[in-house]
């Protein structure tokens, strides 16, 4: 399948943390859920919020989303609209708050061989990007979290199956 | 040499927990034996148990708690109406376990109030949750999703954790905090050094309780999953020890380190950084504007008296503000009938309402631009306090103290006395 090449690369370094991608105070706790997507990254790259368009993806390098657990870090990236992190290796409290909302992960480093603003074709599905010059093969995620992203997220599992993945009995 | 039937203590808690054998790599649910949430979290919490999990009644409101800490008390209009929301929460629900703004902070609430034993498995909106490894239970972090599931459902899936061993050697030295340890376990294995992993500390005997939650904590800031102090005579003398939570000879150590405690010397993590380590020495022309004492890694009893040991007839320097939030209400009134906080006071700090305080830049001392602060907490990401261009310096209780009376970075042997005895708090 050929996909036009329509998502934005919006490149990182490493050890992007939580508060980094929302600052504490700009929490829903403190302003409110509809505003959340506009808070991303706010201080460390106020461009970002204002041009990131659905479907864009995020490449970084190590230790991407070190810090805190909130799951509003990753939720503003969904709000606004990325369709998957590429990383050589996550913070565990985000991998698994990212995974359960449904966020495509990938645990790969593209940051020598992507640059800021580059489009690139990429279905997650089938864990294949694309560039002008190459082809990547990303690597498949542990079947455990295939199962959460083939239902969108752990909740719309959990309400379909009324058990976690990898459980053999029904709680219902 | 290793054995096959030999486990550590995260895969003997987790086996436990999950109702089957289990070890390091398996996925697996697990039961929960407590899971909590925060005011900063509850709200989304509860949107997800009514709105997406449809849940009316809570199956087990008696393995559930809720702290009021990270804004406490509320500072604006989204925090009250937050607040107010989880209060009803909890009141509908018959969750016993609602600690409300100025109780405390919730790992040291959690500790206090005995919502953790032994060889459990405890589920927190908060990612020091690392800290109930200090009674020898494994404490983990999670967001929203996975605390609502575990409300919901009274577990959470889970991945066993590799194991990394820590045996501490020798006894902390005067002025030397066992933040200063977690400093040191930093500058060695760097802010990624221990992700995904479990990490257990052999022969703590010379910690105090207190001592044992401040490394724990940090230990989320090595990346780890949780942090787990061995079962020894100390835990064994507040809880009850599960005859099948031991360390086996043979267990599976994915890496083995030694902390000499007796060479430790005070230390301080430069922003924006919390393993950029280096000495106070290096730093003495950092002049501070706010030196803060108080959070889950260093809010205890203990930590304010050993500031108040070098502060005891001295006055914190012009220009500084020293800020003390005790880690809960206890520690504050303990604080105060022993003199304590009147030494604080009386050195000039200002103290206030026990909780997270300015840790997490909302409220009770936000940082404005390019100021410096000398932090007791656990990170200084940049913009974590406030500004992004405030600098935050990590350093402990002795160091705050120091530092507060000099007014730049200093290294709190060079300004002590004979210190009293240390309570166990």
């Amino acid at each position: 399948m050929s996909t036009p090449r329509t998502r934005r690369v919006w490149l990182f370094g490493s050890d992007i943390d939580t508060d980094q991608i929302i600052p504490g105070r700009y929490s829903p706790y403190m302003t409110s859920e509809d505003e959340l997507a506009s808070y991303a990254f706010i201080e460390r790259r106020p461009n970002f919020a204002p041009n990131v368009r659905p479907g864009d993806i995020i490449v970084a390098g190590a230790n991407f989303g070190c810090g805190s657990s909130r799951e509003y870090a990753p939720r503003a990236l969904q709000k606004c609209g990325i369709a998957a992190i590429l990383a050589p290796t996550f913070a565990r409290i985000f991998f698994r708050n990212a995974i359960n909302l449904g966020i495509p992960l990938f645990e790969t480093d593209l940051t020598a061989a992507l640059r800021d603003g580059d489009r690139v074709a990429l279905d997650p599905a089938v864990g294949r990007l694309v560039t002008a010059a190459r082809t990547f093969e990303l690597p498949r995620p542990p079947a455990f979290v295939r199962q959460i992203q083939q239902e969108g997220g752990i909740i719309a599992f959990y309400r379909r199956f009324h058990r976690f993945p990898g459980e053999t009995h029904d709680h219902a | 040499m290793q054995t096959d039937n030999a486990q550590t203590l995260s895969e003997q808690i987790l086996s436990r927990a999950s109702g089957q054998r289990v070890r390091a790599g398996d996925m697996t649910v697990v039961e929960v034996s407590r899971v909590m949430t925060v005011d900063s979290i509850a709200p989304e919490v509860i949107e997800v148990l009514e709105s997406k999990l449809e849940q009316r009644a809570l199956p087990h409101p008696e393995r559930c708690a809720i702290f009021v800490d990270h804004v406490a008390p509320a500072s604006n209009l989204a925090t009250a109406e937050g607040q107010i929301r989880a209060r009803r929460f909890a009141a509908d629900q018959a969750i016993a376990h609602f600690y409300d703004a100025g109780r405390g902070i919730c790992h040291q609430l959690m500790i206090e109030e005995n919502l953790v034993e032994p060889g459990a498995v405890v589920i927190g909106s908060d990612s020091h949750s690392t800290t109930y490894g200090a009674v020898s239970a494994f404490g983990t972090g999670m967001g929203t999703t996975d605390v609502a599931l575990a409300f919901a459902t009274g577990q959470s899936w889970m991945r066993v954790p590799e194991t990394v061993r820590v045996d501490l050697t020798g006894a902390l030295q005067p002025g030397v905090d066992a933040k200063d340890v977690a400093l040191h376990l930093l500058s060695r294995v760097r802010a990624d050094g221990f992700t995904y992993q479990a990490v257990e500390f052999h022969n703590a005997e010379s910690l105090s309780l207190g001592s044992r939650m401040t490394l724990c904590s940090m230990t989320t800031e090595m990346g780890a999953k949780a942090g787990l102090i061995a079962p020894d005579g100390q835990v064994e003398a507040y809880h009850a020890v599960p005859d099948w939570l031991h360390t086996e000879p043979g267990a599976r150590y994915q890496r083995r380190l030694t902390v000499d405690l007796s060479a430790l010397e005070p230390a301080v993590a430069v922003p924006p950084r919390v393993d950029d380590i280096t000495v106070p020495g290096d730093l003495t022309d950092v002049a501070v504007d706010q030196v803060f004492l108080g959070t889950c890694t260093n809010g205890r009893l203990q930590d304010l008296q050993a500031a108040a040991a070098i502060l005891r007839g001295r006055q914190i320097a012009p220009g500084v503000r020293m800020i003390v939030i005790p880690a809960s209400h206890r520690v504050m009134q303990a604080a105060t009938e022993d003199g304590t906080l009147a030494t604080l006071l009386a050195a000039g700090a200002s103290v206030g309402p026990a909780g997270c305080g300015p840790c997490i830049g909302r409220h009770l001392g936000v940082l404005g631009s390019g100021e410096a602060c000398l932090s007791t907490g656990n990170r200084n990401f940049a913009g974590r306090m406030g500004s992004p261009s405030a600098q935050i310096y990590l350093g402990s209780p002795q160091t705050a103290a120091a530092t507060a009376l000099r007014g730049m970075i200093t290294d709190p042997r060079t300004v002590m006395e004979a210190t009293p005895e240390r309570s166990r708090t």
